[in-house]
């Protein structure tokens, strides 16, 4: 049933169907980790008990989803090895250790504290608690330094030479690690998973503001959500600009095929809003498009020259359908986001943010919208990349395992069933947790003691005593 | 350089890799047992003693897969392709038990499903390592930097054998962990799988010793040629005295002596097999040498895993600590 793929493709596919998976749920937790510190510090910092309950709320949630990244994240440490060899081989003596220091540095920290930050508040008190809850957040911001850094050099390497072997050899690691695109790729991820938790927290309070279910935590978690909506989101529009600037310096056929420029412009390049990439005749299709925008947003000059893909070699062109749609899908997202954030300031000024009902519905709606923005954004970058895997160095066709088809055939399928059974369960039972916002006054309804702690003044101690001592 | 820093490494993903073989092979031997405790209320307090630390057990898995790829980038290139369907397997069975920790307390309708992925998933990823090593210890073949075999190599009786022997012996773990860390019925249960646990083990044990030799030459030569014959000797007696602590500790009910002892098993048939290895990574191919990264890379990883490693055993006993003693049956934030 293989015959019509090869062995590259598939893996390929496997390999983007895992790694799309997996980044939701880090894109999630790397922004509800640092909000369920931001709660928990509030909490001791104000004494004020919503936040505490909030931090109750998001922490089981936080532990589903972190648990759904544990374990595709275990896939992709290996896949490394299983699909792509000859890449492992290769660059392994550079982004091997990275990702081993992302491992010493990071998933250890996290994995240490996140048993005491899940169950551990009656054991050691609030205080170390606390320290558990940031030193979660803060190991997943680690973890995303080092594995941009690996994704950057793969974009942009630097700071290597090649032994006889075939080997890319580290020669100067500062190099390696702050490779050209590295502090742009970070900071628009880091910003990304803050929006994309935002607008899910925004979503989860609009939703309880809608049926009134528990509006004092539903306000202040919807409060707060916006607030980070409408701060951040412009800042993550200039730094995808300045993103965009650095791929254009370092990977221009990348930024072509986002633009959809087949061919060169010599006197200002138009910017395409929206059109379909014609392959076959080299241009796009029902295109509409502002005269000499493009040259302006990238080159600052309206008349500046923009080379197309027809400077490019044909073999070494990424595939431009695919970059072009997904960039504009994580354009129209991100706007989107920003539009949400102005409007709750203008809900804020006029002291609607709690009761404009369109406000809240829109927000549900845009619930999703990070995780969309996210996936996009990755596809732009990582198809935009093709056809190397190390850009410029190393051909995709190049890196793959010697694997049969059929072998590669069978553990994609096997993979996209498990990953839609379980983390589609898992899905289901994040959304129903977050249906499930108890009502302010009542008692929680919870299937265990600890969680009650979430209507008790204080680090309540819901049996009486300290335990395990 | 005087410093011989493929050793030095080769020492530390063996390290890292017994760390993970006895931390989640406790684990998943609490989730292999699962089937034998149909109780709700026992399933509860097994699943709450190992709760606060699995992920942290299995942040070595990925240390180890991590690591190889960093310091013996040859060595991780070529062994997972050859064992590519195991290590898929495993990947799976991983994913099915870490996500029931979470998943079987948000469904009571569903609860059932997430039991048989926690004990199905525990035992397949046992199943697998055990594939894997014993795929491992037969040999892979490499030409030109690349694995050579074919792609059911791994599947022989003997790594059906060892993968047997794996899924019993984190039994046996598990088994002593909860005569550890449990009460009551629940613990008396216990004692009498752990007990039949270790037989079985000391047996896997015996049959994998006893064919190993005969698969290689090398390993030949290794346990019947002097001096390192010696070790023929000395391993034995020491599981021997493992085992008569083990089998002591359980009569005696100790809570911790079967737990220690149990371990020390594990850590005796590892350095076995490490005796056996020695000086391959990837027998009978690459040597550590072979499949070692530049210098330049295991030098700058070297510096961090020094610094590092002791700081993370001290903050993973720190989160153990925390979690020392019995469960108590009431507690738990599910």
């Amino acid at each position: 049933m293989f015959e019509a793929f090869d062995a590259t493709l598939i893996a390929r596919i496997q390999f983007a169907f895992t790694v799309s998976f997996h980044i939701i749920f880090p894109a999630f937790s790397i922004g509800l980790a640092s909000y369920l510190a931001v709660l928990e510090g509030l909490w001791l910092w104000k004494n004020d008990d919503v936040y505490l309950e909030l931090f109750n709320f998001w922490k089981t949630i936080f532990a589903v989803a972190f648990g759904m990244g544990v374990v595709s994240g275990i896939v992709m440490s290996y896949q490394f090895g299983t699909n792509w060899s000859v890449f492992s081989d290769k660059a392994g003596p550079v982004i091997g250790p990275l990702m081993g220091y992302e491992v010493l540095t990071a998933f250890f920290l996290e994995a240490g504290f996140l048993g005491v930050m899940l169950f551990g508040l009656n054991r050691v008190g609030p205080r170390l608690h606390f320290l558990a809850t940031a030193m979660v957040a803060f190991g997943t911001l680690i973890s995303a330094t080092w594995i941009l850094a690996v994704n950057s050099w793969m974009q942009t390497p630097a700071g290597f030479s090649v032994n006889e072997a075939g080997q890319f050899v580290p020669v100067d690691w500062w190099a390696v690690i702050f490779n050209p695109s590295f502090p742009y790729r970070l900071v628009h991820m880091v910003l990304a998973a803050y929006l994309t938790t935002a607008f899910v927290v925004g979503a989860c309070g609009a939703w309880h503001l809608l049926r009134n279910t528990a509006p004092r935590r539903a306000r202040t978690m919807f409060s707060m959500a916006m607030w980070m909506a409408a701060i951040v989101a412009p800042i993550q529009i200039f730094a995808g600009d300045q993103h965009g600037l650095n791929t254009l310096e370092h990977q221009p056929a990348k930024v072509m095929a986002m633009e959809g420029h087949y061919q060169s412009h010599p006197d200002g390049a138009p910017l395409i809003l929206f059109g379909i990439p014609n392959f076959d005749d080299k241009r796009v299709d029902y295109a509409i498009e502002i005269p000499k925008l493009s040259s302006l947003i990238l080159k600052h000059s309206l008349d500046a020259p923009l080379a197309g893909l027809d400077t490019i070699p044909e073999q070494l062109q990424p595939p431009v359908g695919i970059v072009f749609w997904s960039f504009r899908v994580m354009l129209l997202m991100g706007f989107s986001m920003l539009g949400i954030g102005l409007w709750s300031l203008w809900c804020r000024y006029r002291g609607t943010l709690h009761t404009n009902d369109w406000l809240h519905r829109i927000a549900v709606l845009m619930g999703p919208a990070g995780f969309v923005a996210v996936l996009a954004g990755w596809i732009t970058t990582e198809v935009g990349r093709q056809p190397y895997t190390v850009y410029g160095h190393l051909m995709t066709a190049d890196s793959v395992s010697p694997i049969e088809t059929p072998a590669v055939g069978a553990s994609l399928i096997a993979f996209i069933i498990v990953y839609f059974l379980v983390f589609g369960a898992g899905t289901f039972y994040i959304l129903r947790l977050m249906a499930r916002l108890p009502r302010d006054t009542l008692p929680e309804l919870g299937e265990g003691p600890i969680r009650t702690a979430g209507v008790t003044p204080g680090p309540a101690q819901p049996h009486g005593g300290q335990h395990g001592h | 350089m005087d410093i011989d820093l493929p050793l030095i490494w080769a020492g530390l993903i063996a390290f890292s890799v017994l760390a993970y073989v006895v931390l989640d092979g406790f684990d998943l031997g609490v989730g292999i047992l699962f089937p034998l405790f149909p109780e709700k209320h026992d399933r509860d307090v097994m699943m709450n003693s190992v709760a606060p630390v699995w992920d942290g057990n299995e942040t070595w898995l990925v240390l180890g897969g991590g690591g190889l790829m960093a310091v013996f980038p040859l060595a991780y290139a070529t062994v997972l392709p050859a064992l590519y369907a195991p290590i898929i397997a495993m990947l799976l069975g991983l994913i099915f038990r870490g996500v029931a920790f979470e998943y079987r307390w948000r469904t009571r309708r569903g609860e059932f499903l997430w039991n048989w992925a926690f004990a199905g998933g525990s035992t397949l990823a046992a199943f697998a390592q055990g594939l894997a090593l014993g795929a491992l210890v037969q040999g892979i073949p490499v030409e030109d930097r690349a694995y050579v075999g074919g792609w059911w190599d791994w599947l022989t009786p003997f790594s059906i054998v060892t993968g047997l022997a794996i899924v019993v012996g984190y039994a046996l773990l598990g088994a002593t962990w909860l005569i550890m860390k449990t009460r009551g019925a629940l613990a008396d249960s216990a004692r009498t799988i752990a007990l039949r646990c270790s037989f079985a083990t000391i047996a896997a044990m015996g049959i994998v010793s006893l064919w190993t030799p005969f698969l290689e030459p090398v390993y030949l030569e290794r346990w019947f040629g002097w001096p390192t014959a010696i070790f023929s000797v000395i391993v034995p007696l020491l599981v021997l005295g493992c085992l008569y602590l083990l089998l002591n500790g359980i009569r005696d009910r100790h809570d911790t002596q079967p737990f220690i002892a149990a371990l020390g098993l594990f850590v005796l048939g590892y350095i076995g097999i490490g005796i056996s290895f020695y000086p391959y990574i990837v027998p009978p191919s690459l040597t550590i040498w072979d499949a070692a990264a530049p210098d330049g890379s295991l030098a700058f990883l070297l510096v961090g895993a020094v610094i590092l490693v002791p700081i993370i055993l001290a903050y993973t006993a720190y989160a153990y600590w925390v979690f020392r003693g019995k469960v108590d049956p009431e507690e738990g934030y599910h």
